[in-house]
Parts: structure tokens; sequence; C-alpha cells
């Protein structure tokens, strides 16, 4: 009898458990804070490591291994020839496909090709071997290898790295290895450089459903270098500044790629306990910190995750079963699921045993750990989302009585949990391999994979991580030799580090606003020059560029005139004796009008030259005028007041503070 | 790139290569090298004045120079370190490679045919050594399953390799040997046999075989790859599952070469052995049907015959094999200016045999005639056949055409050149008689020469213009 009410009372347990409630507190169990909130010591506490893989194309006229222009793009309809792969999985040095390459080859993906005449040859579509590797590329690379402080290679060896994934028609991507063991300085400590390589860029992506995937092979084979870290980086800022450092150095050697999609970060993150996990292609660094932060606590929730299952249940006796559902014995109301049985799709349950309570564990912002099934099954089955409710959905879109029919069905245990899952037939066995795979892998805690990120700093399962084995020499290219004297040719044109060009902008006290802008567009040489050349204050240089410029270019999207002309301006208001702030509204025509001569641009503003005296002698009949509105008049009114009608006669005539100061003289 | 670099037979050597402990390493490289005592396969600590370099020790490839060093770096990547760059090394570890494709059992299954695969030199499935790049062939059974599992699902497999070469030294010894060998199994009772083929000549071996095997009652299909199948965008295993099919599956009995359709995955062509050539040095679907259309498309599922008439497979084995060759042929490409000496020189060297690779409709330079003429006295067989690739020789449209046959050159109507060649070894292999070599010539064993040029069997359409835009842009070439 007691035995009976225990059971009873269990069974209310987990019929009583509320997902939303749940999640909100395995959530608080794991110690999960925003980021906002987090200092060094949450980051120790979970043991936060994490590394980099920057990349960034170069500059150059032709892609890396054809002469085919590099830079041109196509847009996602322009195609002159479509082409169909599917990629194999080849064996590895063991004998074994790699986990990768199978599961590429279990999503049976069609890979179509859209090529343009203007950007693609037939080596992209790998129907002609390689040609010879683009010389300024090899010479660009060299050359931020040497700002990386690497040790350049005696000869460079063309590599295959594959991929299955269908994002390049070979099935692997050329790439070479440039430079080893380098390091970038940052605030407070030095981030060690495993190495660089030269490499081709992969297709881009134009739509990737059920069984057919699209890419565009404009982007393919432009030449590209992959800065790679050691995991120095303890918590998520620095890997932010690490990877802005990388991309500083890189910008300022001027021969790189700068727009949407130039650069791209691939973050590696893990935790203790946890593996090594990438986050793909994230496009901006200002969303590395959150990604770092999510992923760093997704990692720590599925090792907790790992910890209850395993209390409950040895991983060799745990065993999934499944039931194929008549959709008709059931009431649905959920859209998805009613439009995939019009679609004639399968509808199967699936009881995970001892999952209870685990499906709505908290794992990321607003994913529970059941998100890690849905997107193995659209990436691996090919199944589109949604694809699959839970007896533990955070939102109720299938009744409770569904589920109670469905446990009774699969005669399930109280501490159990069910996927309710419907796929094409041809698709259902993969499909239930997925997920019985997936609850396995929760035995082990964190599975190696790739993750696709979002802006919100979560991610999503992308694939599988390849394993090391992928690296194979490329039989259709030869070893190019990099002779010292080379290397010391190109080292005269490495620029001065960028850590040495930020400390002089401090000393110039320039505001460290300013910086990233700064950086990013690489000015500081033409500000260096500016200020040696032209002797204009180095702050005032360095907030024209770091705000005013930025402001403009904010505001104007592009900077359509040559950069020079700044320069230009600057030295034609210092020989017509006019002062230079001026240029400020000057710089705003100069947008407008980028091809104007200076005289001109002065004309449109209605600049007048007044000399200086006659300007400061208005000033005693100005402030005679002046009458206080205000009752206890204060003296900066007055001035103000004066200023403002003598501001557009004074710009470029007078410097305004000088003006200020004739006013205050009284 | 060697485009059928699949098939160079596996590099055996590297057996007793081991025993090398510097292999490959040579000059400078292979004096610092022992100087140091750093073998290949060690793992060594290098100083150099470019900075610390760490890693295994690689083979080195002997066309490479001297002055270089190949390492493995931890990351999976190769290097080379240059040897005037080296101030000291050290070895720290050894840790020599070893290499196999997994066997499996090929599975038996009941009711699927039974094809013989014969291996002339190539790696059909083979995977690449990922720290040397050697190619390790997979060819029995056990390991074609391992690498192309599909098969198991098409036939019963049993394989057998016949010669290891390369492609290009295919030769006659080679087709006479494969002839009978095909005699062998056809008598033994197998289904279908597929030939697996460096690509370079395989329309050569094509020829030959046709003209060899004869009244075929089972298909004998040669296939081969462009795209070596260590590559993940490989076409070998799809050419090689198109193959079993067409061998086990098919209804054409002909000596057939079996290749990519279009560059796409999407299916393959079967072609008659003495219609089809190389058209492209690299392209996956390089193979064209000449003057004609291809005999069949195949794919996974099965053969869709393109012509309606073909040789049906038939029950009994019997098969005429004729392997005959004598190989005093030799094809004279004609240039402008050409010399007779060309020719003489031929003749001197007592070759039996000539096929002339002609201009236009078939011609070469009246400077020539005299040659020409010695050639016939001397019992030399001259035939003409073209450049142009497409079309019938018409030595009667113009005068020196008629001049030509007069001085003993017979035109082989629309027979490709490299067909033409074959033919001819084949058929002195057989007789020097005048009269019954050109019979033999001219007379067709599976449309050498055709009656008729389809439409459709001349197709080079030029890209530019909007019609032919368009059909690219539709249709997956």
């Amino acid at each position: 009898m007691r035995l009976k009410k225990k059971l009873k009372l269990n069974i209310k347990t987990v019929k009583n458990l509320h997902p939303r409630k749940n999640f909100e507190l395995t959530r608080k169990q794991i110690g999960y804070i925003d980021r906002s909130d987090a200092c060094q010591a949450d980051y120790d506490r979970i043991g936060f490591i994490s590394g980099l893989e920057v990349h960034q194309q170069l500059q150059t006229e032709s892609k890396l291994f054809c002469r085919c222009p590099a830079g041109n793009f196509q847009k996602p309809n322009e195609y002159n020839a479509e082409i169909i792969r599917h990629m194999r999985p080849t064996l590895s040095e063991l004998g074994e496909y790699d986990g990768t390459a199978l599961m590429e080859f279990k999503t049976k993906k069609e890979i179509v090709y859209r090529i343009a005449h203007r950007t693609a040859c037939t080596y992209e579509i790998d129907d002609t071997p390689p040609f010879h590797v683009d010389r300024e590329a090899l010479q660009i690379a060299i050359q931020i290898a040497l700002a990386s402080k690497m040790n350049i290679v005696g000869e460079v060896h063309i590599t295959r790295k594959q991929y299955l994934d269908g994002s390049i028609p070979t099935g692997f991507q050329r790439t070479a290895i440039i430079g080893v063991e380098g390091e970038i300085p940052l605030k407070n400590k030095k981030v060690r450089l495993i190495q660089l390589s030269l490499e081709e860029d992969s297709c881009r992506e134009v739509s990737d459903i059920g069984h057919r995937r699209i890419y565009r092979t404009d982007r393919l084979g432009m030449p590209l270098i992959e800065t790679v870290t050691y995991p120095d980086m303890k918590n998520p800022d620095e890997v932010k500044e690490a990877c802005d450092y990388i991309r500083f150095l890189n910008r300022s050697t001027n021969n790189v790629r700068k727009g949407i999609g130039a650069g791209r970060e691939d973050v590696n993150v893990s935790c203790s306990g946890g593996t090594r996990v990438e986050i793909k292609g994230v496009a901006h660094t200002k969303w590395i910190p959150e990604l770092c932060h999510v992923e760093s606590f997704r990692q720590w929730a599925l090792l907790a995750i790992r910890d209850k299952l395993t209390a409950q249940i040895a991983k060799a006796n745990w065993k999934c079963s499944y039931v194929e559902l008549n959709p008709k014995d059931f009431n649905f109301y959920y859209p998805p699921l009613l439009q995939a049985m019009e679609r004639k799709e399968k509808l199967y349950a699936v009881n995970l045993p001892k999952f209870g309570g685990l499906l709505s564990h908290f794992t990321q912002p607003e994913r529970p750990f059941y998100d890690e099934f849905t997107h193995r099954l659209k990436v691996i089955a090919c199944i589109e989302r949604p694809n699959m409710v839970t007896s533990e959905d955070l939102d109720d879109v299938i009744s409770h009585h569904v589920f109670e029919s469905v446990q009774q069905l699969l005669h399930t245990g109280e501490d159990d949990a069910q996927i309710i899952f419907w796929a094409p037939e041809a698709d259902v066995h993969t499909a239930l391999d997925v997920i019985e795979e997936r609850a396995l892998m929760t035995f082990d805690g964190v599975p190696q994979e790739t993750r696709k990120s979002f802006v919100d700093g979560t991610t999503i399962f992308e694939r599988v991580l390849p394993g090391a084995d992928r690296m194979y020499p490329d039989t259709d290219s030869a070893p190019i030799p990099i002779t010292t004297s080379w290397i010391d040719e190109i080292r005269q044109h490495v620029p001065e580090e960028v850590h040495t060009r930020y400390l002089q902008l401090k000393e110039w006290q320039v505001p460290e606003d300013c910086y990233s802008y700064l950086f990013t567009h690489n000015y500081y040489p033409l500000i260096s020059k500016i200020v040696t050349e032209l002797s204009i204050s180095p702050k005032w240089v360095g907030v024209f560029f770091g705000q005013k410029l930025k402001h403009l270019h904010g505001q104007y999207k592009a900077i359509n005139f040559d950069l020079q002309r700044i320069y230009d301006l600057l030295a034609f208001l210092l020989k017509e004796k006019i002062d230079v702030a001026i240029a400020q509204k000057m710089l705003n025509e100069l947008f407008l009008h980028p091809n104007m001569d200076f005289e001109s641009i002065l004309t449109v503003l209605k600049f007048k030259r007044v000399s200086k005296e006659e300007i400061l002698g208005r000033v005693d009949f100005l402030e005679d005028k002046f009458f206080p509105i205000r009752k206890n008049s204060i003296k900066p009114d007055k001035v103000n007041s004066i200023m403002g009608q003598l501001r557009t006669i004074s710009e470029g005539n007078i410097c305004l503070e000088e003006l200020a100061k004739n006013i205050t003289k009284e | 790139m060697r485009v059928d670099e699949t098939f160079h037979w596996p590099i055996n050597k590297k057996e007793t290569m081991n025993e090398d402990i510097f292999q490959g390493y040579k000059g400078e490289a292979l004096a610092l090298l022992k100087k140091y005592s750093v073998r290949v396969w060690g793992t060594a600590e290098v100083e150099t004045s470019r900075g610390h370099f760490s890693g295994t020790i690689l083979p080195r490839s002997e066309n490479d120079d001297d002055r270089h060093i190949v390492m493995k770096i931890v990351t999976g990547y190769n290097i080379g370190i240059d040897t005037d760059t080296v101030l000291s090394m050290k070895e720290t570890g050894y840790k020599k490679a070893n290499y196999k494709i997994p066997e499996k059992e090929f599975p038996y299954t009941q009711g699927l045919p039974h094809v013989k695969l014969l291996g002339t030199g190539g790696t059909i499935a083979s995977r690449l050594d990922y720290r040397t790049g050697a190619v390790i062939p997979a060819f029995s059974p056990g390991e074609l399953y391992g690498a192309v599992p599909e098969l198991a699902d098409i036939c019963n497999l049993d394989t057998e390799k016949i010669f290891a070469v390369f492609s290009e030294n295919m030769g006659p010894k080679q087709y006479v040997a494969l002839a009978k060998k095909i005699g062998e199994e056809i008598e033994k009772g197998v289904d279908g046999i597929v030939i697996g083929h460096g690509t370079d000549t395989l329309h050569h071996t094509g020829a030959a075989l046709t003209f060899m095997c004869q009244n075929l009652p089972v298909p004998v299909v040669l296939v081969g790859s462009q795209r070596s199948s260590d590559r993940p965008s490989s076409d070998a295993a799809l050419n090689l599952m198109h193959a079993m099919t067409a061998a086990g599956h098919g209804n054409i009995a002909e000596v057939m070469v079996c290749m990519f359709g279009p560059t796409s995955d999407e299916y393959g062509f079967l072609h008659k052995g003495t219609r089809v050539r190389k058209m492209h040095s690299s392209y996956r679907s390089t193979f064209r049907t000449i003057g004609d259309t291809p005999v069949a498309k195949v794919t996974r599922q099965g053969v869709e015959p393109i012509k309606p008439e073909f040789h049906p497979r038939r029950k009994d084995r019997n098969v005429t094999i004729i392997p005959t060759f004598d190989d005093r042929v030799a094809m004279l490409y004609y240039y402008p200016g050409m010399k007779p000496d060309m020719l003489h020189s031929i003749i001197d060297n007592g070759y039996k045999g000539v096929v002339w690779v002609g201009t236009g409709l078939g011609h070469i330079n009246k400077e020539m005639y005299p040659a020409v003429e010695r050639a016939k006295a001397e019992g030399v067989h001259q035939y003409m056949t073209l450049q142009t690739i497409w079309g019938y020789v018409h030595m009667f449209v113009y005068d020196t055409g008629r001049d030509m046959m007069a001085k003993g050159i017979i035109p082989a109507g629309n027979m490709l050149p490299e067909v033409a060649f074959i033919k001819l070894g084949w058929a002195l292999g057989q007789t020097h008689d005048p009269e019954e070599v050109k019979r033999l010539m001219l007379t067709p064993v599976n449309d050498e020469i055709t009656e008729r040029e389809p439409y459709n069997g001349y197709l080079v359409y030029q890209g530019g213009v909007p019609e032919v835009e368009e059909f690219l842009k539709k249709v997956h070439k």
C-alpha cells in the first residue's frame, strides 16, 4: 500500500513537471548568469578556455589557383550553368570513415553548384587541375605571417583538407602553411599563434532545403588566410580583444579585403570537462563575447545533464524504443504537424528512458536540451524544422493527452521522456538513428561539433567536428620554395606593429573610442603622415578621422573619394592659411562632391576670407548689443551668444578657441 | 595533376623503400639528416634561422629538389624546411607508418549476377596514404566492398589483377592477354566483365577488345575515373557502380566504355569501344561517342538504351576470340610542310602498316607522293583517317585525293584515327594479303565505320549565343 502510494506520487511528479519552471530551475542549478553579471571568477569556476581561427580574404586580382578574377560576386539567382555533385567519404588513415564524413554521407545530399561565367572556370568545378598558386596572395600571406612574428616555412606544401558538406566541389580545400609559432600582444597578456595558412575560400550557400543544397561558386577559390591561436583566452572579452588585434594586424597591411564576409572567425570554446566546440563563421567580432559566454555554459549544462542521467542508468543498459503513430488516433492541432501529415509523412514516437526533466533542462537562453535533437534531425536527416515535439516542450503545442497515449503505447517508465517526430518515409531510419545517437552522446557529456551562431549569442548544431586525419598532400601541386632573400624583401614592407600604433595614439591623447574605427580602416599611416608632414595637432587629426570621418562614413555608408584627398585638403588649408577647423564642414561636401576642388567647396560653403582683426572688431559691438534674458545672467551666456553670431564668419578665418578668448577678455 | 592518377599502380616499391631510412632524400638534405641522425618517420625538433619547427619527418618525392626537408606538423599540415637555414636537428621519437585498406568480406547474394572485374593496373578504388601522398589501391572484392559498399547491392563480385601497368603503357601484349582472359571468363560462365583501366588509352583498349572479342554473349565494360577515388568528389565510385550495373544487368553484349555522361553526378554513358574518344584532358565527361549517339545511358537503376539496335545478351558461351596483333604499325599525323623522310624512315624501319591522319577530307601534301608509292611497292598498308575527328574521308572530291588512292592510300571511312591504328595492327596480325587486309579493315566489326552519320552525332556547340546558354542553364552538361 505504501509502495503504491509512493509510486503514485512519483507519477504525479513527472506528470506535473512544468517544463518552463524546470528550465528556469536548472538554469539556476548550473549557475548560469548573464554575461553582464559575469566576472573572471565565474569563468574560472567553469574553466573557460577559447582559441580563434581568424579568416581574412586577401586583396588580389586573381583567385588562388586559377586566373578567375577575385572579388566578383554573383546574385543568388544569377548563374549560367548548374552542376550536381555528391560527396563520398574517403577512408581515413585507419581505414575508418571520419565522423563528419559519415554524417555527411548519411544525409545523402545532392549538391548543386551555380556557376556564372564571369566568376568561375572549370577549375572551380573540379574539372581542371590547379594552376600555379597566385604569387601576389603568397606574398601578402608571408607579409602578414611576418607581422604576426611567425617562423616562415622553407617550402610551402599545398595540402588538401577534406570538407564533405559540399562547400568546395573537390571535397577538399587546398591550403598551405606559411608560418608557425607567432604571437600577438593583448593589453594584459600575450596570445600565442599556432600557425598561419593560405587557403582557397569556399562557396557561398544559396539554400539548404531537404536533400538539396545549393551553392554559388563566385567566392570559391578566392585567397584567404587563416590565423590560428592557441587556446590562451580565459574569458570572452579576451577572445574579442585577440580577434580584433588579429583583424587590425591584417588590415594594417592594406592588402586585405574589406566588407561583409571578407573577415570571418571560427571560435573554439570549451569548459573544463567539456570538449572543443567550434562556432563557425562569426561575421562580427562584437558577437564573440556573448557567443563564447553562452557556449561555455551550454557545455557546463551538458555536463550537469550527463551527471543527472548517469546517476540513474549506465550507458550500456540504456536503450530507446519507438513506435509509429497513426495520426488518425490523435487529435492534433499543431499546424506544422498537420501539414506534414498532409504531405503523407510518417509520424513516430520515441521513448528516451530516464530523460524526464532533462529534455527541458537549460542549455542556452531560450534553448532547452531538446534543441540539440531538433537541429540534428534537420542537418543529418534533412528534415525541415519544426520536425518534432517533446513531452517537455516549453510551449505547449501538443496536448498532454497525446503523450499519455504515447506513454501507454511505449510502456514508458515514470522518469522517461518522449519525442514525437515526423519525416518523409525515406528519412525515418536516419531520424531514428540520429535521436538514438544524440541520446547516447548525453552519457559522454559534450559532443564534438561545429555550431552555427545567432545574433542573440546562442548556437545550434551545424555538423560533427571533423577528425584530425583529414589532411592529405595535394598530388596536383609541387612544393613552392620560399627563399630567404624573398622573405627579406617582403620584410621591408611589414607595417609597424598595431601595438606600437596603439601606444602612439594613446600618447597623442586620441580618445580610445576612436581606435577601433582607425584600425579597422587602417587610417593610422595617413594620420601619422599628416601629423609629421603637416604638423597638425595629432589629437585633432585623430579625432577628425576617428569621430568626424567615422560619423560621415556611417551616414553616407561608403567613402567614394581617395583618402589622399583628406591629406590634400588639410595641406591646402595650411597653404591658404585657413584655419583647419573648417575641414570638418568641407569633409561633408567631399562626400557629396567627391571630385570637387577645394576652392569650390569653400565657395559652396559660402566661405569668405575675413581678417582676424575684422572679426575681433565686431566683438565689442556685439557685446554692447548683448541683452541678457535671464535675470541672473552668467558670463558664458554672453560668450555663447556672441560666438553663435560670429561662428559662420569665423570658421576657417580664426580658431574658435582664440575667438572665445577674445570675447572673455573684457 | 595526372588525370588518371587513380590508375597508377600502387607504389609497391614502398615495401622495399621502407628499408631506406632517408626515403627520397638526396644531396644536401640527405647529408643534413645523416649528420643529425634524423630518420624519415622520426619526430624531430629543428632549430633554424627562421625559428623553431617540430613535427614528423616525411619521405621526399624523388623529383623534388635536395634543399628541403619535409615535415608534418602537429596540425596535420606539411611544410618544407630550407636546409640552408637549419642550425640543428634532433630526433625525439620514431613512428613508422603502416597502412592498409580494411578488408570486409564481399557479401554473396543469391540471385544477383556474377561480375568479374579484371584489373590492368588501375586502382579502381583507393585511398591516399595521407602522409606520403601515395595511392593505396583497393582491388580485392573485400577491399572494394570496404570502399564502395553499394557494389554488393548490384552484383556478386570476383576480381583478378592481370597487369600492373599505367594506362599509357598498355599495348598490344596487354590487349592480347586481356582478350584471351575475357574468352576464358566467358567460358567459365560470368554474367559480365568489367575492366578497370586508366583513362588515357581507354578507347584504344576498347577498340582492340572489340576486334579481338567478337560475338560476345555478355557485356564487357571498360571503366576508369577522371578524379582519383581518394577525393570526395571522385567519379570513381559512381563509374564503378554504373559499370557493374551495365555488366551485370544490362542487355547490351558489346565492348563498351562506361564513363560520366555529364560532368554532374547524374548518369553514365555506355560508348561503343570503336566510336569513343577522350576529348578533354581533365573533364569528368571527357569520353564522347564521335559521329553517333552513345549506346546507352546508365544509372544505378539500370541501363537505358539510346540506340535501338544493339547486340543483345545471350545465354550461350560462343565467343570468338581473335587475339592477334602486328605491332609494326605507325600513325602519321600530317602537318603542313611534312617531309617525305618521315614516311621513308617508317618504311626503312620495317613497318608494315601506316595510318595517316590527314587534313580536311583526308589529304597530305604532294611532296609525299613518291614516298607513298614506295611504301605501297614495299608492301606497307596505308589507310587514311581524319584530323577533323568527325566526318568521313572523301578522297573523290579533289584530284589530290584520287591521286593518293591511286598511289595506294585506302580511305577508312569515318573510322577514328586511333581505332584505325588498332584495327590495322589487329588485321596485320592475321594476314598481310592487301585484299584481305582491306576486307578486314573496311568491314565493320561494331560500327567503327558507319553507313550513316545521324545529325545528332556531331554536337560541338559554342557558348555565348542565347540558345546554347539557355541550354547550359537548364541542362546539367
